[in-house]
């Protein structure tokens, strides 16, 4: 590999880094401003490669494709303003992350709205009329379309610091992104300025979908590929900092471009194929950005967000009625499988929902009383899963003593990347936790030769007692109701209430001398060893494992569940859990556009319940009590 | 107060509406299906039409044992978990004791495993890893279309004609890349022991920065190329291998790009002269074909893509069985399917009894742009079973009895 091979690699590295940039700046401006981690940008971006690509085929020409880019960029942006006036504007005052939610059903329905309207066929757009050949450069052709990309990002940068800089909307934005409710006491319309930071963030979104189109066909998949890229590097740049973003998106997309120019190297005798390492390179920078520098390579220490959401209720131990109906419940499932005898799938689905609850209770441990937000517990779950699946492989350990490990990895896992996540705070924590889960799973996935790779693990059943299905079901219900009165217990021990008061005031809880971070830290380590059980019995349950068990997927679904139970409650993640986990197998069988349907029952369930369905359910209550 | 109420609630709901299945005996014959709908649908839309026409032909000739054909279809979720639940669902909740289905490679392996344990019958229809019928093979498992052993060994012929020295690899990384990465380097060794592998790049699916890999293999000056990806990644590098001139002079062998999921969304800009894997259904001239065609054609006012097929014969396949089973019961169905002959629209091909591998083969061709549309020309079909191994290896990569 020559001097002129690398640099040439920069130039390729340059070109990708301004695609990724026009999508993270928009997301970044967004989040800055509206404090909403909106998934469904990347969905955003898709929509628009789509829409520009069938432009630029149908009408042809450089009108066609230059017109069509541009079209679609204001398009995108209409598209953007509509969503947040019709949903996203009626539940800013919901609690905090709960616009996920929303977000989160929109890329289901978007996904399945595309879906719908173009095929599944991929859209390959033209090439960019005038700029279809290569420049010779470093005796290696470079295409001009990078070229031109390579100057389009800095000059949307510049164009963006301009806007930021010198005009009066930029000075609200930066305004709003330090103190929003000072600037509305100050008479600003908040509505006007939100409504028209979500269109300049899909705009911006939609343009960067659209000069796509010369380099890649439209295609399903590209909403998620996207919208994990894009977050990296806002985090890695510091969120709302756009030069941060472009500087970020430099680094990482230098960095993959490294990794491929130095393919297969010997190391000691072992030829190892960097090219492989593209896999996680993102996250590994981010996880040694956010270690060195907590909120990012130009951001600044996030201001105190005054929450428009109402204060939360303290939480309160179990009443007697409580206790009775928890104790029924616990009845209840130890009589299903003799109720069930005539309809098996019951249980299958029954072991499913546990799993599925018990995963949601323990990240709700530390989401709502911890106030940490992990987008990365499926880590933990993974490593549970593969901890107990391991061990059966090539210990040919039998059951009981691989469920008893599964906790006791996780454990270990949590501990140490809590170590490193608890010294941060909001979005932050929250990426890096996604960073570890990450690569946990890169590691699961590249280690064939002891993991399985992509196949993952094969034929761990379980052994008797527990191989036929009403044992296995008693045995996950034991298990779930153990682990909620456990994490239960501890929120209603010292160790509780040192936590939340750790969540609620850091400063003031350290002023009495609780040590916050050790707080967090161990509240964080005993979440993953409860998750670590929920992933053992998974691995039982399906009798084979695979890397999709660490997934971002899984990670969003547990934040998707906590959320709409209702992040506020104790029994939110059981609820949400449950009725997340029965809505997707009822629709998955009822439709072909089942994600839709999905999407749409979640947005209804989102605009009736701002605070979750149990949230919601105790407020009609608390009203109910309180009727004249 | 208000969290018991609600806590009892989703209790009760969670498992007093756990879905009571409805599994009553009826007058037809009914096998579970299930497939990758949502997260591939570039092919499974067209397999799903396959299905369609299929269960329609059989039922319009009287059905099978006097009996109508009925697909019990699901979403698997596109991932192991979830589709040994939906797995699950069809066996306990529908009462059946057939699966058939499944796209991806380590979602097929899962059922597969199910398949095993529960003791029912799984045809696998698309997933290419040779683990189902090899490593990880059961004697509940039979899989139809080419594994990726076969499919590199189709284009061995042209690629060792080639008589290339040097060649780089390009391949997603995962199991179906990997393995064909394998396959590819332990096939070519053992015939032109003086090869050169000179890169390897394995970009993530569905994720490939194709200007840096492009690049990164031009760098390696190879005199051929082997390509492993498709979809949209294969989209990308074709575009970006044509505009820097990658392609120029070199040989390039690519698995499944003849396919016409993968070949047509490239138009004009398709490689010419590469050599590849897929399904020329233009120009299939054997009766056989034709006859799939115009029925496809008829019905769905579309050209079929190699999903069309798998699907439709999929089907066949089913109730070719059955029908020489006599029965639907799983033991039957296992010694029927040992050895099944039939026809599809590929010509006849069977189901090995050794490894429970279908000997459906494929097209070897090369690239073409004809009227502003990419075609494969010069193709041959190559039957399934002049390339798999020799049964004394079957029986070594086998460890499943029977």
């Amino acid at each position: 590999m020559s001097l002129n091979s690398l640099l040439f690699q920069a130039l390729d590295g340059l070109a990708a880094a301004s695609g990724l940039f026009f999508v993270a700046a928009g997301l970044s401006l967004i989040f800055g401003v509206t404090r909403i981690i909106n998934i469904a940008h990347g969905s955003l971006y898709m929509l628009g490669t789509y829409v520009a690509a069938t432009l630029a085929n149908h009408i042809g020409g450089a009108l066609g494709f230059w017109g069509g880019i541009l079209t679609t960029a204001v398009l995108i942006g209409l598209i953007g303003a509509v969503i947040e006036v019709v949903l996203l504007r009626r539940i800013y005052r919901a609690p905090e992350l709960f616009q996920l939610l929303a977000t989160f059903a929109l890329v289901l329905v978007i996904n399945d709205a595309t879906l719908w309207t173009w095929g599944p066929e991929d859209v390959l757009g033209p090439r960019a009329p005038g700029l279809r050949g290569a420049v010779e450069v470093l005796g290696r052709y470079l295409p001009s379309y990078d070229v031109f990309l390579i100057a389009a990002g800095p000059v949307v940068l510049i164009a963006l610091h301009f806007v930021l800089i010198r005009t009066r909307f930029g000075r609200l934005i930066r305004a709003a992104t330090q103190d929003r409710e000072m600037l509305g006491a100050l008479g600003v319309n908040q509505a006007l300025l939100f409504t028209s930071v979500f269109a300049l963030g899909s705009l911006l979104s939609g343009l960067g979908g659209a000069l796509q189109i010369a380099r890649e066909p439209a295609n399903l998949l590209m909403d998620l590929t996207v919208i994990s890229d894009a977050f990296v590097v806002v985090v890695v740049g510091g969120m709302g900092s756009i030069p941060g973003a472009y500087l970020a998106a430099v680094v990482i997309a230098e960095v993959k471009a490294l990794c491929i120019s130095i393919g297969v190297v010997t190391i000691a005798g072992v030829a190892v194929n960097v090219s492989k390492l593209t896999l996680v390179a993102e996250f590994l920078v981010m996880a040694l950005v956010l270690i060195a520098r907590p909120y990012g390579l130009l951001g600044r220490a996030q201001s105190m967000v005054r929450a428009l959401a109402e204060p939360e209720d303290p939480l309160r131990p179990a009443g007697p009625a409580l206790k009775l109906l928890g104790a029924a419940a616990v009845v209840a499932l130890a009589l299903l499988p003799l109720l069930a005898r005539n309809s098996p799938y019951a249980l299958v689905l029954g072991i499913d929902v546990l799993i599925a609850v018990l995963f949601a209770a323990s990240l709700h441990f530390i989401m709502g009383p911890g106030g940490m937000h992990s987008f990365g517990h499926a880590a933990y779950f993974g490593l549970g899963a593969y901890a107990a699946a391991l061990l059966v492989k090539w210990f040919a350990l039998s059951m009981p003593p691989a469920l008893i490990a599964a906790p006791v990895v996780a454990l270990l896992g949590a501990a140490l990347f809590g170590w490193f996540a608890v010294r941060l705070s909001g979005v932050y924590l929250a990426m890096l936790t996604l960073a570890f889960a990450q690569i946990v799973w890169s590691i699961v996935f590249q280690w064939s030769e002891v993991t399985g790779g992509s196949n993952g693990v094969l034929g761990i059943w379980p052994t008797a007692p527990f191989d036929n299905r009403a044992a296995l079901f008693w045995l996950t219900a034991a298990l779930t109701v153990v682990g909620i009165l456990l994490l239960r217990t501890f929120l209603f021990a010292p160790f509780g209430y040192a936590m939340r008061a750790g969540r609620d005031s850091p400063l003031r809880a350290e002023a009495i001398g609780i040590d916050v971070k050790r707080v967090h830290w161990i509240g964080f380590t005993i979440a993953g060893a409860v998750c670590g059980v929920a992933g053992g019995v998974f691995a039982f349950a399906k009798g084979s494992i695979s890397p999709e068990t660490i997934d971002v997927s899984r990670s969003i679904n547990g934040l998707v569940m906590v959320l709409l139970g209702g992040i506020q409650t104790l029994s939110g993640p059981i609820v949400g859990a449950s009725v997340f986990a029965l809505l997707q197998d009822t629709i998955m069988r009822q439709t072909e556009y089942w994600r839709a349907l999905l999407g749409g029952v979640i947005l209804l369930l989102v605009l009736a319940f701002p605070a979750g369905i149990v949230g919601g359910l105790g407020k009609l209550g608390t009203a109910w009590r309180r009727r004249p | 107060m208000k969290m018991g109420r609600v806590l009892f609630a989703a209790l009760a709901g969670t498992f007093l509406a756990a879905p009571f299945g409805p599994a009553s005996a009826q007058q037809s014959i009914r096998v579970g299906e299930l497939n990758s709908y949502k997260a591939q649908p570039a092919f499974l839309e067209p397999y799903k039409k396959g299905l369609d026409l299929a269960v329609e032909e059989v039922n319009a000739a009287g059905g099978v044992l006097g009996k109508r054909l009925e697909l019990v279809s699901r979403d698997d979720g596109g991932n192991p978990g979830d589709a040994v639940r939906v797995a699950e669902e069809l066996v306990t909740r529908e009462s059946l004791n057939m699966l058939a289905g499944t796209f991806l490679s380590n979602v097929g392996l899962a059922v597969t495993e199910f398949a095993g344990k529960n003791k029912v019958f799984f045809l696998a229809a698309e997933p290419l890893t040779d683990k189902i019928t090899w490593q990880n093979g059961n004697r509940y498992t039979f899989r139809l279309r080419s594994s990726t052993y076969m499919q590199v060994a189709m284009l061995m012929p042209d690629i060792v004609a080639a008589k290339k020295k040097r060649w780089a690899l390009v391949y997603p990384n995962f199991e179906y890349g990997q393995a064909s990465a394998a396959a590819f380097k332990e096939l070519l060794k053992s015939k032109q022991p003086d090869v050169e592998f000179v890169t390897e790049q394995a970009p993530p699916l569905g994720k490939l920065d194709a200007g840096a890999v492009v690049q990164a293999i031009d760098d390696a000056k190879p005199d051929a190329i082997f390509n492993v990806l498709f979809g949209p990644d294969l989209a990308k590098f074709v575009r970006e291998g044509n505009t820097r001139g990658v392609f120029k002079d070199r040989f390039v062998a690519s698995q499944l790009s003849g396919e016409p999921e993968y070949l047509d969304p490239l138009k004009d800009e398709a490689p010419v002269g590469w050599v590849v894997t897929g399904y020329p259904w233009y120009a299939i001239d054997t009766p056989e074909h034709k006859a799939f065609l115009s029925a496809y054609q008829k019905r769905f006012n579309d050209y079929p893509r190699l999903g069309s097929v798998v699907g439709y014969v999929t089907v066949k396949s089913l109730a070719a069985g059955i029908a020489k089973a006599g029965s639907t019961e799983t033991e039957k169905l296992i010694a029927a399917f040992s050895g099944l002959k039939l026809d599809g629209p590929f010509g006849p091909f069977s189901y090995r009894a050794i490894d429970h591998q279908a000997t459906m083969g494929a097209y070897v061709g090369k690239i073409a742009v004809k009227d502003g549309k990419p075609i494969m020309v010069d193709f041959k079909y190559v039957d399934g079973a002049s390339v798999l191994p020799s049964d004394a290896e079957v029986k070594k990569l086998r460890p499943a009895t029977d």
